[in-house]
């Protein structure tokens, strides 16, 4: 399922990212974490209940405005679905 | 409290992060391989109500006498984070009979570590869990021995239940992550229906059902605990089911019983390639069930540092890469997708631990393992499912 664009995406219990001073930036998870690094940070970043899907798609064509706006969109979607399997998120409207 | 009989083992394999698994992607690169530790897993004490005959404890247990101080766990955890780990497993026996769990958390997670607190539920108050929560745990795993009491109470050797659904109500008012953890075998696999119902009542966002892997107690118990063929495969149907309803929602982990496997789990994630197991007195193990090898000496953490033993300890190196291993292992294409199977394993069904982990199809010796499941799956029902003559796991002083 693709999150609905109007939606909040935030980290879901249990999950979250390690501090600001410890590199690489993680996303810790039960029993798993992911390496975060460029893009995927600054997605996760923004997994905090305050920004719409919408919003994050927006910021992240402006920072990576030499990209294709659509080859953006098409990957945070497909990113943030991967997450949500991984019960990484939970998505309020 | 011996959850896991090793869940840890197999249900780690994903904490490689070789990504998800994703096509060609522009922009995001997630992952790499990472060649430090990444998990500590603290066995904090060997002391448990709980009397568990699938314990993943070895059968000689260490009294309170033994166990490291609070001081030299709080130094293990800082030389686990400066090492690269990222998580910290608080495991036992049941860790709560920590009296000094609270500050254990909080010097895990005040070294940088994700703190995991894998327990019976046993010895917990509500006031005992805010503060668990409050010094900065992450995240507990709550055991479960069966979804009906009476199960529980057989498997458990000890009445746990009621306890265990007061601790998954407070964890929904703290707000603390939870998994539900279910060790599965013959005597409990026919209520995985019922196990998950229980996860959905509850505020859990992960149920991990692992099969009991036969090591210590569980090793000893194994004629009793081997689920059937057709118990396998109906479980199999039902997780694929959830797993799929029950998608965003709550994610289903599920641990293979490698008896039935056609090819080995990549134990540990490899030997000394992911996790480290620090025992209640502090020597560091490979694996959960090391100390079965013979002629493997352990270091101890309170004689040298983490990323020492880590590096050097003759233990850690015994295994690691390819150089100790045996045909058909030797120029096996999934070499390096498995490294062997479980060494452990291998001594308790070879008699040699650098054999191919007998579990494996292309093992000359999986016909051993072949021949316990036919006479199993051979046995009348009748005989299959009376309540065993169990050995249970003590609870040392």
């Amino acid at each position: 399922m693709t999150p609905e664009l109007h939606s909040f995406p935030r980290l879901a219990p249990g999950c979250r990212l390690n501090e600001k001073n410890q590199q690489p930036r993680t996303l810790l998870m039960p029993e798993r974490a992911l390496r975060l690094n460029g893009p995927s940070l600054e997605i996760v970043e923004r997994c905090d209940g305050q920004h719409t899907v919408q919003q994050i798609i927006v910021d992240l064509q402006k920072i990576y405005s030499k990209a294709e706006p659509h080859k953006v969109e098409q990957d945070i979607l497909g990113y943030l679905t991967l997450l949500q399997k991984e019960r990484a998120l939970d998505f309020q409207l | 409290m011996a959850i896991s009989p090793f869940c840890k083992k197999s249900a780690r394999s994903t904490f490689s992060c070789s990504g998800f698994g994703h096509g060609p992607i522009f922009l995001l690169n997630m992952t790499s391989t990472i060649p430090n530790p990444l998990a500590l897993i603290a066995e904090l004490t060997h002391r448990c109500p709980l009397h568990c005959v699938y314990c993943s404890n070895p059968l000689e247990l260490q009294s309170r006498t033994n166990e490291l101080t609070t001081e030299v766990w709080s130094r293990v955890f800082k030389e686990a984070a400066e090492a690269g780990v990222l998580q910290a497993d608080f495991t036992g026996g049941e860790p709560l009979a920590r009296p000094d769990i609270v500050e254990l958390v909080r010097a895990a997670r005040s070294a940088g570590l994700y703190v995991n607190l894998i327990t019976s539920g046993l010895p917990l108050d509500e006031a005992k869990l805010a503060a668990l929560g409050e010094a900065g745990l992450d995240h507990i795993q709550l055991s479960f021995q069966g979804a009906r009491e009476e199960t529980a109470n057989e498997i458990s050797g000890t009445k746990s239940q009621a306890q265990k659904l007061r601790v998954l109500e407070w964890l929904r008012q703290h707000r603390i992550a939870v998994t539900l953890n279910f060790v599965i075998h013959r005597r409990n696999m026919d209520q995985l229906e019922e196990m998950v119902a229980l996860a959905e009542s509850s505020c859990a966002t992960r149920i991990e059902f692992a099969n009991v892997q036969y090591y210590g107690w569980a090793f000893a118990n194994r004629e009793n605990l081997l689920p059937t063929r057709v118990q396998l495969d109906q479980s199999l149907t039902l997780i694929k089911r959830e797993q799929e309803r029950l998608q965003g929602r709550i994610r289903v982990e599920y641990v293979v019983p490698d008896y039935y496997a056609k090819y080995p789990k990549p134990c540990m994630g490899g030997w000394g390639r992911k996790l480290m197991l620090i025992t209640p007195s502090g020597d560091a193990l490979p694996c959960h069930a090391a100390q079965v090898i013979p002629g493997l000496a352990f270091e101890n953490v309170k004689d040298r540092s983490l990323r020492e033993i880590w590096e050097h300890s003759a233990a850690f190196q015994k295994f690691r890469g390819e150089a100790w291993m045996q045909e058909p292992c030797k120029t096996c294409d999934r070499r390096e997708l498995d490294f062997g199977g479980c060494r452990c394993q291998a001594m308790l069904l070879a008699g040699d631990a650098a054999a191919t982990d007998p579990v494996c199809s292309l093992s000359p010796l999986r016909a051993k393992v072949d021949a316990i499941l036919a006479g199993l799956n051979a046995a009348p029902p009748a005989q299959l499912f009376v309540k065993p003559a169990w050995l249970y796991r003590p609870n040392p002083a």
